[in-house]
């Protein structure tokens, strides 16, 4: 394992902020993973360090595939992981909306400029990040529609689900669209937590990067075959959304199988503690994602739904 | 009349509420023209606020001369102001990035849907923003290529001092400005000042293009303010001054004035040594029309802009 300084920011009153690499193999780059780019993306680091200590075994074994060189980057905005921040810096830049920067911009633009020249050329990108919706997500690979992406290959990591989706104005800001647009096959994958540590989904999220690796040639290593994924496009889920405000009291979790009429979740009143409102399923399906707040605003989604899908 | 245009329900005895204001004359059944004043999509944007007081102010002064409609709509993100937040508050986003939302979609999707569709009809909008509070600006129109030629004419009425017209870059179809033009409502972004402030003669002046505009759209009958001939620039024009060190940016000029080619302009001090880090000088002359307001700073940021000499 090599470790190495991709980018570094300086600041007058912190200690510098690397972005650190772990190299594993030497040769073809083949695949890069990024970690937490907000700094409320524990999850994602936490994955990362999982890989970094799984791939430095496998290279101690001999097990890194001769000309193959795979990196892992845990994060790429420390400053704000250290302070709880979501967003970078004192203008509260949202790293993975500023890509692919440029080299005379601001200190956003310069760190994804930066990153990016480092990790264009890998032929597979894989990315851990997080929805601006908070919530829980049932483990999948999002790819966005840009013409470019290959649902066949987000299928060998082995999760449940593929989801599309079709890329609006601010995506062409993000890492993965970049990424794909350098000609990497780049892949995002979301687990059920961002802030707090699930050892569960970050499990299944290392095991199914490490699939990925071994099938594409990268690494040996044995592993189960996990799911064969369902292929789903976003526009296809069905919302659910709040029809009132107020404390949210949910009763189904993702990748719960609901059935048409059951109960998924009460508004209650915080004043009098009456239910406002109970929400029901409006169709048969599995919960991808399932609001996990405490409170709830007229309209937010409270429920997203994989229509007709049974376990 | 204060109109609510729509109401959603927060959790704990609240609601978020898009008002505008819309002032007509009395008893009037014709058809007449209609401008839109928008403001507060940022929340610590609040120069806005003072042209949207002193155009109701004006206009209420003087109803006999009203011909038309003027709809006045201070707060697009009224949590973000209350906080002087940039974002929407709780969600943490730039509501400049949800146009033209979506009127079944989730709660910000139907606000900003709704803001679109109120707005629609208009003759004429127009996007007051100040700067952040990192940098003040001078009064300036921001024209995306895509519209510039059809903006220009109006653009050049509003009364500021320069117009600057920008490559259009995708990000930019999700703003309100990119959606009413591509609706059909002629659309203009307004900057100025800087961030959690308000600059009153900023504020008059563009006051001033408002009427100027309202008057030769048949708006108003009243006296028709005078307005200055804008400096008009595109990106090659603009000298983009920037740290190459981090430190605290002590600067050694006023904004709004003229430099020359070399002229120092500013320094990058070390607050623990005692030392400049880092002389700021200019490359060529011109109207320093942007500068640092927020003193720290990291390598990469804005410390200035020039509208350079032809």
């Amino acid at each position: 394992m090599f470790e190495r300084d991709i980018y570094t920011i300086h600041s007058t009153y912190r200690e510098d902020m690397h972005i650190k690499g772990f190299q594993f193999g030497k040769g073809e780059k083949s695949a890069c993973i990024v970690g937490a780019a907000r700094g409320n993306e524990i999850q994602q680091m936490y994955i990362c360090s999982q890989l970094v200590k799984a791939l430095r075994e496998l290279e101690n074994n001999g097990c890194i595939s001769a000309g193959k060189q795979i990196l892992v980057i845990p994060t790429i905005n420390a400053y704000s992981v250290n302070i709880s921040r979501r967003f970078f810096g004192v203008k509260e830049a949202d790293i993975n909306r500023s890509f692919p920067g440029n080299d005379y911009g601001e200190p956003a633009d310069r760190l994804t400029n930066a990153l990016l020249t480092e990790i264009r050329d890998y032929v597979y990108g894989i990315q851990f990040t997080s929805f601006y919706r908070p919530g829980e997500f049932v483990p999948h690979v999002r790819m966005m529609e840009t013409g470019y992406q290959n649902t066949s290959l987000a299928n060998l990591f082995g999760l449940p689900y593929v989801v599309v989706r079709k890329p609006v104005p601010i995506d062409t800001k993000t890492l993965n669209y970049n990424w794909q647009d350098e000609m990497t096959a780049a892949f995002s994958v979301y687990t059920n937590q961002n802030s707090q540590i699930d050892e569960k989904s970050a499990g299944q999220a290392v095991a199914a990067v490490l699939r990925f690796l071994k099938r594409m040639g990268l690494i040996r290593y044995e592993s189960h075959s996990g799911f064969i994924s369902h292929v789903l496009y976003e526009k296809d889920l069905s919302d659910v959304p709040a029809d009132r405000a107020g404390i949210f009291r949910g009763k189904v979790h993702a990748g719960d199988d609901v059935r048409y009429g059951n109960e998924l979740a009460e508004i209650i009143d915080p004043y009098d503690g009456s239910v406002r409102e109970t929400i029901l399923a409006p169709t048969d399906g599995i919960v991808f994602f399932a609001h996990t707040e405490a409170l709830i605003c007229e309209k937010d989604i409270a429920y997203r739904l994989i229509h007709r899908l049974h376990e | 009349m204060i109109e609510t245009m729509i109401s959603m329900e927060l959790p704990a005895g609240e609601h978020l509420a898009i008002r505008r204001n819309r002032i007509q004359p009395a008893g009037a059944e014709k058809a007449m023209h209609r401008i839109s004043l928008v403001s507060g999509i940022h929340g610590d944007e609040l120069e806005g606020q003072y042209i949207c007081y002193e155009t109701a102010r004006r206009v209420n002064e003087h109803p006999e001369y009203l011909q038309g409609i003027v709809d006045i709509y201070p707060a697009l993100n009224p949590l973000g102001i209350d906080m002087a937040s940039r974002t929407v508050p709780r969600l943490n986003m730039d509501m400049n990035r949800m146009f033209p939302g979506d009127a079944s979609g989730d709660m910000m999707e139907r606000i900003t849907a709704a803001v679109v569709d109120s707005i629609i009809g208009s003759d004429i909008c127009v996007d007051l923003h100040a700067s952040d509070i990192f940098v003040r600006e001078i009064p300036q129109v921001r024209l995306s290529e895509e519209f510039a030629e059809a903006l220009l004419p109006y653009a050049k009425m509003t009364n500021v001092d320069m117009i600057w017209m920008n490559a259009t870059a995708t990000v930019h179809e999700s703003t309100l400005a990119h959606s009413l033009n591509l609706l059909g409502v002629p659309t203009l972004v307004l900057e100025m000042g800087q961030g959690h402030n308000i600059h009153r003669s900023f504020g008059n002046q563009v006051v001033d293009g408002i009427f100027h505009i309202m008057s030769e759209m048949g708006i108003w009958s009243g006296p028709k303010p005078e307005v200055q001939e804008p400096a008009v620039s595109s990106d090659g024009e603009v000298e983009f001054i920037r740290s190459d060190v981090d430190g605290i940016f002590l600067p050694l000029i006023e904004h709004n004035h003229y430099v020359r080619k070399g002229d120092l302009i500013g320094e990058v001090v070390d607050p623990f040594a005692g030392t400049v880090k880092q002389q700021i000088r200019t490359e060529r002359g011109g109207l320093l029309f942007t500068l640092r307001a927020y003193p720290v700073i990291y390598e990469g940021d804005l410390l200035a802009r020039i509208l350079t000499d032809r």
